[in-house]
């Protein structure tokens, strides 16, 4: 079973229909103990970082994500859930992020416009079996302002080119997050998402 | 590099397509959710619906059409028509659309466009901006000729582009984006329904001063158009209807041919 993590701001449904098409078992919660209990969980996130974060203290799920992640077990982030996961994100004034990844999120510093919105491409950085079969220059969807600077450049999982590279994927272990959506990048979002849950087998 | 989009644009009216592709090979021709897929497969890199049902008592149909098609379908899309309230966009959203756009009820309320960024993000937040050429006051010329000068000024209509105001199009779009649109949906009612191509001088001139993405719409007949609505025009994406609907090119034909000529598409 994955935990699909429901804090109040995830695009869930988009999220749940492509788990629901790629023939995986999930379940919407908000419960840290189903999430501890899990095979794989996923972090969504839509909105502002600052809210984003308030909403997982008020939800008591800041220690429950950590705890997992800090044991390697099976996690992906995609958008917020990929920036959350920093030190610190400067949206609207600087706040505190989960902190499991040192570096920063930053808004583009470009003239380019702002948010990106539409298809870009993917560049691989390391070998991952999340983005196995996915040939780079790939197209996936993206809708973000800001993107994340992690202080250890091996944690990139690949890059995107929007006024310069930017990083638009990261794995340590069994985590993996996308700065893009998976689940609304057509065959190649189904395909990294079926990647993601065949790592999830057996937890 | 970031592609320019290609967007096939699905009249919808009571939960059927009116204005959709003529294919014999779908068990059902008016089924939104089949064409949708369709498109998708084809290489289309976002759908939008547009809602032309008259009453209101319809809504559900196409909240029913949402649902089905975010089940299935896994790119982004869009849904128009009859977005009068905060609820209207909430209920769409949650329905599975990823964004909403907004004309009527944008030019009527503003305050929608704030309150529905504010609350869903800018990024679902599409404001429609159907503009007419009108001469400038004082001048009784009607003759308004491919190229427009300063006696010339494009004016917002609503209701599906049949009711006329008196607001400066050029003006809107930079105050829409201000209140916190996320992206401008822009047609020519003049080119509209044409295939004589978008009025190229109204999209350069909103696009070079929107810091957020165009979308060209109305009048595409030919991908010679919407080369020129991403060149000249300098558009973000290009939403069309008829020519991908009869079956004139597919969403992977005008792709390859605009990759020829050098726009950046996702292929």
């Amino acid at each position: 079973m994955i935990a699909l993590i429901d804090y109040g701001m995830g695009n869930l449904g988009s999220v749940g229909n492509a788990l629901g098409f790629v023939g995986c078992e999930f379940e919407i919660t908000s419960d840290p103990k189903a999430i501890a209990a899990a095979d794989g969980a996923i972090l969504p996130g839509v909105g502002a970082f600052g809210d984003c974060m308030a909403n997982l203290r008020e939800y008591g799920l800041v220690d429950a994500i950590r705890a997992y992640v800090a044991d390697d077990r099976p996690f992906l982030g995609i958008c917020l859930g990929l920036q959350l996961l920093f030190s610190e994100g400067e949206e609207m004034g600087r706040h505190r992020g989960l902190d499991i990844v040192p570096g920063r999120v930053i808004r583009f510093r470009h003239e380019l416009k702002i948010p990106q919105i539409g298809w870009n491409q993917i560049v691989g950085r390391q070998e991952c079996p999340q983005l196995e079969g996915v040939a780079d220059g790939s197209y996936v969807y993206f809708v973000h302002s800001f993107h994340v600077v992690p202080e250890d450049e091996s944690v990139v999982a690949a890059t995107t080119d929007y006024g310069y590279d930017f990083v638009s994927a990261i794995r340590i272990g069994n985590l993996f997050a996308t700065q893009f959506h998976p689940e609304k990048s057509a065959d190649v979002g189904l395909r990294i998402l079926r990647n993601f849950v065949r790592t999830c087998d057996g937890w | 590099m970031l592609a320019k989009r290609i967007i096939p644009c699905l009249d919808v009216k009571d939960g059927r397509v009116v204005k959709g592709v003529q294919y014999v090979d779908f068990r059902d021709a008016g089924d939104p959710v089949e064409q949708a897929a369709w498109y998708n497969e084809q290489g289309a890199d976002e759908l939008t619906f547009l809602d032309i049902t008259a009453s209101l008592e319809h809504r559900d149909t196409v909240l029913d059409i949402v649902r089905r098609t975010a089940e299935q379908v896994f790119i982004p899309f869009t849904v128009g028509g009859g977005i009068r309230a905060i609820e209207d966009i909430r209920d769409t959203l949650k329905a599975g659309a990823d964004k909403v756009s907004i004309m009527t009820a944008a030019v009527r309320n503003p305050d929608i466009i704030t309150e529905g960024a504010e609350r869903f993000g800018s990024q679902c937040i599409v404001v429609a901006i159907d503009a007419r050429r009108t001469p400038r006051e004082g001048r009784d010329d009607s003759d308004l000729g491919p190229a427009p000068d300063e006696q010339i000024q494009w004016r917002v209509h609503t209701h599906g582009g049949t009711e006329p105001t008196e607001v400066d199009a050029l003006e809107y779009a930079a105050r829409v984006e201000e209140l916190g649109a996320g992206e401008l949906l822009v047609t020519s009612m003049d080119a509209d329904g044409t295939k004589a191509g978008y009025d190229l001088e109204l999209l350069r001139r909103i696009s070079v001063n929107a810091g957020i993405p165009v979308i060209a719409s109305g009048g595409a007949g030919s991908v010679d158009h919407m080369y020129d609505a991403i060149d000249y025009g300098r558009c973000d994406a290009v939403l069309a209807a008829s020519i991908f609907h009869f079956r004139e090119y597919t969403v992977r034909q005008v792709k390859e041919e605009l990759a020829a000529r050098g726009v950046s598409v996702r292929l």
